[in-house]
């Protein structure tokens, strides 16, 4: 998994039917410090995060999938499986 | 998943029986402010995109799912067609954000 800011949204209305009532949200990856930490990338909503929000996102379509529409088997690669309360780290 | 721009389209004639009927797109995946991000790469269609349309694609072995139950090879497959991307101004990228 990843940590990630919610920057943004996608609004799609032609779209693969397993994404019907999701969110797709655009996430910034971020290091634990919030500074950028790689390029953008669309992940499906499963927790209500908001924009602005740091979340967790996971990179594998088994996981992704399940936590987001409920069952394995939807072409969904990434999703936002929690949102971040606070990070403590030693770097 | 990942925003992209579908750059034009691939004929193979000689191809997997288990591509027969599908629509080979090329496409440069974007980031959110539509700035191109990496090299331009092939993508099968699963919801009717064509050329100059914002789509956003799928990777890895569930990028083959929106063919089931046929086994299509695909590990990058464009699932959905995009009306609009929301960015919060506080996070935008540093240039501005170009009319789809």
């Amino acid at each position: 998994m990843i940590l990630a800011r919610v920057v943004g949204n996608v609004v799609a209305t032609q779209k693969d039917s397993r994404y019907e009532g999701g969110r797709i949200m655009v996430v910034r990856p971020i290091n634990p410090d919030g500074s950028d930490a790689g390029d953008e990338l669309l992940a499906l909503d499963a927790v209500d995060s908001g924009v602005g929000d740091m979340v967790v996102v996971v990179r594998e379509g088994w996981s992704a999938s399940t936590t987001s529409t409920g069952s394995p088997g939807a072409a969904i690669d990434s999703a936002i499986i929690g949102v971040v309360d606070t990070v403590e780290y030693n770097a | 998943m990942q925003l992209a721009r579908v750059l034009g389209t691939v004929v193979a004639t000689v191809k997997s029986e288990s591509l027969e009927g599908r629509t080979l797109l090329v496409i440069q995946p974007l980031d959110g402010s539509y700035n191109q991000k990496g090299k331009p790469m092939v993508a099968i269609d699963s919801v009717g995109a064509g050329k100059g349309e914002i789509v956003f694609w799928c990777r890895g072995r569930e990028a083959s799912f929106p063919f089931l139950p046929s086994d299509v090879p695909s590990d990058c497959t464009i699932v959905g067609i995009v009306d609009s991307v929301f960015l919060d101004s506080r996070f935008a990228a540093s240039s501005p954000k170009p009319k789809a």
